[in-house]
């Protein structure tokens, strides 16, 4: 266990080395930022200045090594616009990216789960195919389209629902988070399930499978051959399969979410990271795209690492140990 | 005397795109108290949907269409989901052909062996516990309170069939219904196995339906033998009857297949040919197209006729050489 720790922690800094250097070359590649930030009528000298303080005037090597030594400590530099460092910046952002990505993560559970169920029991029945093709529909149609019609209809038509923005956090036994209100969850509501469509689509499909196939193991008829409740063979003895892949994409889910917000967030502007990654792409604020996708990078690692040792929790098959030696 | 399981023209079909697959095609057989009737075929012959039939197990497409299953007199076909569950396990139980698959993968010996207790009985999960624990020890599992919290994986072959035996029998069932439960298993462990379950049902009284295709294994073991071809019973009778002279071609077949020392030397006889299709059988017999002694008169249906005293037979040439 140990050495296997330690083995995914090495590959983990080693993807993180790797992807810091393509981040940093392909964001040095678009625009100058000083034309944008810089008033046109500056003079030459004023925009030399303005270059050597932000450090834009040393080779692309040496900028990439001040930018390596200054992320060992934690530092991935100062945002153009906002002139703070870039971390803080979208770590303010986060919370309520996150917000949004748990509750959209709640519904694709909530729904994904048992209507997958339902239709992998009764494949045949008019329910088990309406779902399906429920599923195929959230599955193609587009994001942002869906988000457009969430709002023309519950916001704009019916006026249940507010359409964009995020309520005014609250802090609760130690957490700030807008979800402590009613308000917070009124506004969450359409985003989130904008946000979750896809994922409930998916999800229904990977239940489905899963339980089609369960339900002709050998180890489902002898539950059944004991006499147990059809309850308690498909509650316990195909649920705790199905569990092991379900829980394994939605982990890996929750990461692009959280990363991929962006056409969510925009729609509904939401203020999460999304919103900030297009707002700083637009204004080229190289810092603060350099420290998002290092951070996206980080958490999708970190999120796999919770999903395997998840994974070897529910399936006893799966050790965790050291497979290379 | 009344028997424990009657089983009366049975029939179980599966509705398939294809066809109608007569897998159980008026199937007749008795199993007295604490007997054991071999249950013996080729592959593909329509043991194990028998089997599962009498468990109330047949999953659509398939259903039983007609006869009866009568267990300690009562006629079980027609009954309720939940009348079925009561019986299953509890007083039939089954063992199944692989072990490796029987097992929940993700779930302790322990927490499959309680629920089977709690299915059937109220009784506090500690007391269930020791049960399980008990019934290890019954089937010779070494130290039974640490195996009780392994996983399946932890366990050989033929150790995790001596779990699902042990399980099988928790609650001292009355029938218990053996689905070739020694085939994926080493011959050493299949004597073991089989040595086992005799002499635990002998003491339990409990009755069997010993499924095989392996007739030297039901030789020792069944009282009564019933052989099966393409979903119908071709042949049965009491075990010394059918082995020492089979009347039908197919049962000759099969013995002539099966080592023996009294023809030691003399090479081993295969049947020709493959089980046909059930989609696609012949009018009258099915075996003909493989049978030695076939010709036109097989090709009308016939019912089974007692040729010798206890001993019946679906032939129209059969070997009635072997009674004279
Ligand atoms: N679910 C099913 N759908 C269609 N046909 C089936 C199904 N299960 C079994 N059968 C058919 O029933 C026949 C008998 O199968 P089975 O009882 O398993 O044979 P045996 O146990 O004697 O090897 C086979 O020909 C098989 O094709
Ligand atoms: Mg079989």
């Amino acid at each position: 266990m140990t050495v296997y720790l330690i083995r995914r922690l090495m590959q983990a800094g080693l993807v993180l080395a790797v992807m810091s250097v393509l981040v940093f070359l392909g964001v040095f590649a678009v625009g100058d930022p000083i034309e944008i930030l810089i008033s046109p009528e500056a003079t030459q000298f004023e925009k030399e200045e303005a270059r050597r303080a932000l450090g834009l005037d040393l080779p692309l090597w040496q900028q990439y090594l001040v930018f390596l030594e200054n992320a060992v400590q934690g530092d991935l530099g100062r945002s153009f616009v906002f002139n703070m460092p870039a971390i803080q910046v979208i770590l303010m952002r986060f919370p309520a990216t996150l917000e949004l990505a748990l509750v959209a993560m709640l519904w694709t559970v909530l729904f994904g789960v048992p209507l997958g169920l339902w239709a992998g029991l009764k494949p045949n029945s008019v329910s088990g195919k309406t779902i399906m093709a429920g599923s195929i529909l959230g599955f193609s149609l587009p994001s942002f389209w869906v988000g457009l019609m969430l709002i023309m209809t519950f916001a704009v038509m019916l006026g249940w629902l507010p359409s964009t923005g995020r309520a005014e956090p609250v802090t609760m036994f130690g957490i700030t988070s807008s979800l402590w209100t009613a308000k917070g969850w009124a506004h969450v509501m359409l985003p989130s399930v904008n946000l979750a469509l896809g994922q409930i689509a998916l999800v229904i499909r990977l239940t489905r499978a899963g339980v089609r196939e369960a339900m002709l193991m050998d180890y489902v008829k002898f539950a059944r051959a004991k006499g147990l409740t059809q309850r308690r063979v498909i509650g316990v003895h195909v649920m705790k399969n199905i569990m092991i892949p379900i829980v394994t994409v939605l982990g890996l889910e929750l990461g692009s979410l959280i990363a991929f917000a962006v056409v969510t967030e925009s729609i509904f502007a939401w203020p999460g990271m999304g919103k900030l990654i297009i707002d700083s792409i637009n204004l080229l604020d190289r810092p603060i795209v350099v420290a998002y996708l290092m951070m996206t990078v980080f958490l999708v690692i970190l999120i796999n690492f919770a999903v395997d040792v998840l994974y070897s929790v529910l399936d006893p098959r799966v050790r965790l140990k050291d497979s290379g030696s | 005397m009344t028997e424990t399981l009657v089983v009366e023209n049975l029939a179980t079909h599966f509705f398939t795109k294809a066809g109608v697959v007569k897998a159980v095609d008026g199937v007749s057989f008795r199993v007295g108290r604490g007997k054991v009737l071999g249950l013996v075929g080729e592959s593909g012959s329509g043991k194990s949907v028998t089997g599962f039939s009498v468990m109330g197990l047949v999953d659509p497409p398939g259903r039983i269409v007609s006869g009866a299953i009568r267990f300690k007199g009562e006629n079980l076909v027609g009954k309720s989901e939940e009348a079925w569950r009561s019986l299953r396990g509890a007083r039939i139980a089954m063992i199944f052909q692989d072990p490796m698959m029987t097992l929940n993968p993700v779930l302790r010996i322990d927490t499959q062996m309680i629920e089977a207790v709690q299915a059937h009985e109220r009784v506090s999960a500690e007391e269930a516990r020791k049960r399980a624990r008990d019934a290890l020890g019954q089937v010779g599992i070494p130290s039974p309170e640490e195996r009780l919290k392994a996983y399946p994986h932890q366990f050989s072959g033929g150790m995790r069939q001596r779990v699902a035996i042990a399980i099988a029998l928790l609650h001292k069932p009355d029938l218990i219904v053996a689905d070739e439960p020694t085939t994926a298993l080493d011959v050493t462990i299949q004597g073991q196995i089989l040595a086992e379950v005799q002499s635990l049902a002998r003491d339990t009284g409990t009755s069997l339906i010993w499924i095989t295709h392996d007739l030297s294994v039901v030789a020792g073991l069944a009282d009564d033998i019933c052989v099966m071809y393409a979903g119908k019973v071709v042949e049965q009778g009491s075990v010394d009857d059918v082995l020492d002279h089979p009347l039908h071609p197919y049962t000759n077949g099969l013995l002539g297949s099966v080592p023996s020392r009294n023809r030691r030397g003399e090479p081993l006889r295969q049947i020709p040919g493959m089980t046909p299709s059930l989609l696609s059988l012949p009018q009258g017999c099915a075996f003909q197209t493989r049978c030695p002694r076939a010709d036109a008169a097989c090709r009308h249906n016939i019912g089974m006729t007692e040729l010798r005293e206890g001993q019946f037979v679906r032939c129209v040439h059969p070997h009635q050489e072997a009674l004279a």
